[in-house]
């Protein structure tokens, strides 16, 4: 009967397409290049030299694990330090530095300060991009009196240019690490 | 020798009898398409002057007939009259089946008269053609809005789905030309892709009946079909040009179609849109414009008892997605949240950049069928889709202008459906269908795929019968049964495999492990049964009943399985599970409908329980070196939806007309006993139209549209600390926002040309008040308000 043969053809046809077409290539594992999983803040103390690292690191990048934030030590009161933020994608091997990148387009990047009222520091920018306008991988800090209080870096990814702070730079968080910190 | 005497008197004698020309010749004519009788049709046996007409069943009958061999001419008003011969012995019963769709060609007049329900115990709504050509420059979701119980789910403007009663994504199947679209359209922000403008019949089964297309639509069925070809000779099309205010932007769209007596037809349609930067009442709604270029070809053979017809369709559409919306971490999005204005406002301009996407999709289709005697019209298909979607994110470095997404879904489907008019009124369909699916994510996009590779192979059958027992009783019943098996490569990351239990739960899907990532080989296997019963009931002059109960069961897709990473253009963290099983929908509706010229309504209440319903909703937030994320979860869930859509409609005059439309609709988590997330808010729409067929059919209509407050709703809000502020702040993303009110004006008016041609110019405001507004199901609320006041222009030319 005709029917029965349009079946079979049919039938036929799903098996013989289904089967040529399924392939068992493993697919290509990606190591995502953009993603900062560490920022790492050194602070060297220009009269005695003493080196402070403020460090966040986030191995899963967005996976469920919570970065690990460590500080290495507390800051002396009245002392001026130079400071260098390196940005690192680390679930790459070699890790990869991001940091690169942002001062290869540093007019589309800066980054802001922000020490909490109740820490006594002050920092200003020791690196500007093409048109003088602060790009901020490379800063100074002095601490002040003794106190305590939150220090966080935000990255900014196309900022307005020049703006007076975080509040009217728009543009969008690249990174952002906030560290407890002591002056002692 | 006295044989052959003997025989020739025999011969001799029959003919002596058969010249008493007692015989009869009965029969129906019926159409061609459908097998609607045709009222009124007149039959002339040639050469004679012996005429009938069919009576009220399209019956018809000649008495008093010779044997012998006749020559019958069936005509009927809206049919190409046709011959056939009949050759006489005994009483003959026949049916004549004449080709019935030459009012197509002008079927803006006769609207809908030769659509056949595609289910017939669940009341279909249509959307009328002069409705599609009025959204010639929107999208299928806006054409789709004007019917009761269909909301939209929107991200922007130009990305908009439809929900049909609470429902929406992958619970609403789209049927386009006889192949259901697979277009990654799991997500929120994946609007189908469609052209408006293709579509000659539109229309949306809000249950999940039609057991023919799919057992999984647990929230119902579109079915768009392209315009019938009628049998003749003929060559026409029509064109219409839109431009609008808002978007500074417009469409053109075309259609011709050659059509030959002998069955042979072609079709060829395309659309071109571009739109700029759309604009709240305030401001710019910076980098929404949209590039769209779709077009078709349809070739085909329409003969009396089999057929053949080709489908190719390509759609291209790129879509800015609004600049603001582009968030980096949490405390970017309460700032955005909180400003009243969206943080990014540039001047208007017709660039579309990152953010955007950039989809496009081809589909073919070949068709054929055969109608054999006694069985019925059998149906071959196969149809191919290739879908390819680019997510394009804000990248830097060597990365800039590649996109973050690039998914490439290839569908192949074959089906085999029988259509039987059994005896008594029992119309029988039954089909199988078999379908293999492949994803592929390119790695070369450097991010993690959201949506990993995987293949996937569909077998479905069904049956379904349904029965007139009189006049006023319809009976329908059908089975389907689905088996879906998924066979997946996918990275997880090791964190988020162990977070899970996977490791425990899953050992042995493991192939291979990397430093922070884990290479895993999913199987998995659905088997999906579905069934549906109902009846209608016709009583009084104008009303009907419909009940109709349906199961529908729906595989969990591979973004609610898969899903791990950040969804950049949504910039949120979504997580899928692993050990989802399949949705069972348990639907019931009754609709209650009275069909009049002058005051005509329809009340369809609905109470829609779905058993391990899976939904998607923020969980979180997770921190991260570049801040803050949102946490948005697939979870499953026992859901109750229940609602009701009324329609309504009266004629003042014979001139004026009053709509009234409302819907309705409540969901609730039933496990957690909260309200479900985004489910639509009450709606209410009322409309005057002013129609006046003597002064060129002008049309006039001015709508209101209220949408009241969604104040059922499950919050989620998070908390987050902020270090310039010193603060923590709480982000606020389940607060709906306010009712709105806005106001519509639409007018046509037609000109005829010459006697082929005819011109109709349309002029609409949407949203005259230039009310601002946010509406609830929008994605893009936190950020921006709806769009502002505007102009469209409209102008069709038929030939």
């Amino acid at each position: 009967m005709k029917t029965t043969k349009l079946f079979t053809a049919a039938l036929i046809a799903t098996v013989l397409f289904t089967s040529c077409s399924s392939d068992d290539d493993t697919p290509e594992i990606v190591n995502e290049e953009e993603v900062i999983t560490t920022l790492t803040v050194t602070l060297t103390a220009t009269g005695t030299g003493d080196i402070i690292t403020l460090q966040t690191q986030d191995l899963d990048g967005d996976g469920p694990d919570d970065p690990v934030v460590t500080v290495s030590g507390n800051l002396a009161a009245g002392e001026t330090y130079n400071g260098s933020i390196v940005l690192l994608n680390e679930t790459v091997s070699p890790a990869e530095d991001i940091t690169e990148e942002v001062e290869d387009e540093s007019d589309e990047h800066q980054f802001f300060y922000t020490a909490s009222s109740s820490l006594d520091v002050t920092t200003a920018y020791a690196n500007y991009d093409e048109d003088g306008n602060p790009l901020g991988t490379e800063f100074t800090l002095t601490a002040g009196e003794a106190s305590s209080g939150s220090l966080t870096f935000t990255l900014i990814h196309e900022p307005v240019k020049p703006n007076t702070g975080l509040t009217d730079a728009g543009g969008e968080t690249d990174a952002e690490a906030t560290f407890s910190v002591t002056v002692e | 020798m006295r044989i052959y005497v003997l025989f020739l008197l025999l011969f001799c004698s029959m003919n002596a009898v058969s010249q008493q020309c007692d015989l009869t010749l009965s029969g129906t004519v019926k159409d061609l398409h459908d097998g609607s009788v045709l009222v009124g049709a007149t039959l002339i046996i040639a050469g004679t002057d012996q005429a009938v007409q069919t009576n009220l069943d399209g019956a018809f009958e000649f008495k008093n007939l010779c044997k012998g061999t006749y020559d019958i001419q069936v005509s009927h008003p809206f049919c190409l009259t046709q011959g056939f011969t009949v050759k006489l012995d005994a009483n003959t019963s026949k049916i004549f089946k004449l080709e019935h769709h030459l009012e197509e060609l002008n079927e803006v007049l006769v609207e809908g008269h030769t659509n056949k329900n595609k289910s017939k115990t669940l009341v279909e709504a249509k959307v009328s053609n002069l409705e599609l050509e009025r959204n010639t420059s929107g999208t299928l979701g806006d054409a789709l809005n004007s019917l009761s119980g269909v909301s939209s789910l929107n991200s922007g403007n130009a990305i908009v789905k439809p929900i049909v009663n609470g429902l929406h994504s992958s619970r609403v199947v789209i049927i386009n030309n006889g192949v259901r679209m697979e277009d990654q359209e799991w997500g929120s922000e994946h609007a189908p892709n469609m052209d408006v403008n293709a579509i000659g019949n539109l229309s949306l089964i809000k249950g999940a009946g039609a057991l023919q297309y799919s057992g999984d639509a647990v929230g119902g069925v579109i079915v768009a079909d392209a315009p019938k070809v009628p049998v003749k000779d003929s060559l026409y099309g029509k064109t219409i040009l839109s431009g609008a205010s808002n978007g500074r932007g417009g469409a053109v769209t075309s259609q011709l179609t050659k059509s030959y007596k002998n069955g042979w037809f072609g079709t060829l349609q395309g659309t071109w849109k571009r739109f700029g930067d759309f604009e709240a009442p305030d401001y710019v709604l910076s980098n929404t414009g949209t590039a769209e270029r779709n077009a078709s070809i349809n070739i085909g053979l329409n003969k009396f008892n089999y057929g053949i017809e080709g489908y190719y369709s390509y759609f291209k559409n790129e879509i800015g997605i609004l600049s603001a919306s582009h968030i980096g971490g949490a405390s970017d999005l309460v700032s955005a949240i909180n400003s009243d204005v969206p943080l990014i406002i540039d001047d208007f301009t017709y660039d579309i950049s990152e953010p955007k996407q950039d989809i496009t999709h081809h589909l073919a289709r070949i068709k054929g069928f055969k109608k054999f005697e006694h069985l019925g019209t059998l149906t071959l298909q196969y149809d191919f889709q290739k879908n390819n979607r680019l997510e394009y994110d804000i990248r830097t470095g060597s990365d800039k202008g590649k996109p973050s997404v690039d998914l490439e879904l290839t569908t192949h489907t074959l089906h085999l459906d029988l259509e039987s008019h059994l005896i008594n009124g029992i119309k029988f369909k039954s089909g199988i269908k078999a379908s293999y699916q492949d994803n592929f994510a390119d790695p070369n996009t450097g991010v993690r795929r959201l949506i990993p590779d995987y293949d996937k192979y569909d077998l479905g059958a069904y049956a379904v019968l349904d029965y007139s027992i009189n006049s006023k009783w319809l009976v329908e019943a059908g089975g389907r049964f689905d088996y879906t098996y998924i066979d997946a490569y996918k990275y997880y990351k090791t964190s988020f495999w162990e977070s899970r239990n996977y490791d425990e739960l899953y050992p042995e899907i493991v192939v291979e492990e990397f430093d922070n990532q884990i290479l895993t080989h999913p199987e998995l296997y659905f088997y999906n049964p579905s069934v549906t019963i109902g009846a209608t009931y016709t009583f009084g002059k104008d009303y009907e009943l419909f009940f109709n109960y349906a199961l529908a069961s729906r595989a969990p897709n591979p973004s609610e399985l898969f899903s791990e990473g950040l969804h950049h253009s949504a910039s949120r963290i979504e997580y899928g599970d692993l050990s989802f099983n399949s949705e069972i929908g348990h639907k019931i509706m009754l609709t209650l409908q009275r069909n009049n010229d002058v005051f005509s309504f329809s009340v369809s209440p609905f109470v829609n329980t779905i058993k391990d319903f899976i939904v998607i909703e923020p969980t979180s937030i997770e921190t991260t070196v570049r801040g803050s994320f949102q946490v948005w979860e697939y979870r499953q869930t026992n859901a109750q939806l229940l609602g009701v859509d009324l329609d309504a409609s009266y004629a003042f005059t014979d001139k004026f007309r009053y709509n009234y439309q409302f819907s309705f609709v409540k969901g609730y988590d039933r496990s957690q006993d909260e309200p479900l997330i985004s489910m639509p808010p009450v709606n209410m729409k009322n409309e005057i139209v002013y129609l006046n067929p003597e002064v060129h059919n002008l049309r006039l209509a001015l709508q209101s549209e209220y949408v009241f407050r969604q104040n059922e709703y499950p919050d989620n809000n998070f908390e987050v600390y902020i270090p310039e502020t010193e603060s923590t702040e709480v982000v606020d993303i389940s607060t709906p926002p306010d009712a709105y009110h806005l106001l519509n004006f639409n007018s046509s008016i037609d000109f005829n040309i010459n006697t082929k041609s005819k011109l109709t110019l349309g002029f609409a405001v949407t949203n005259l008040l230039n009310t601002s507004y946010r509406d609830y199901l929008n994605s893009m609320r936190y950020y921006a308000d709806d769009l502002g006041r505007n102009f469209i222009l409209n102008l069709k030319l038929n030939y």
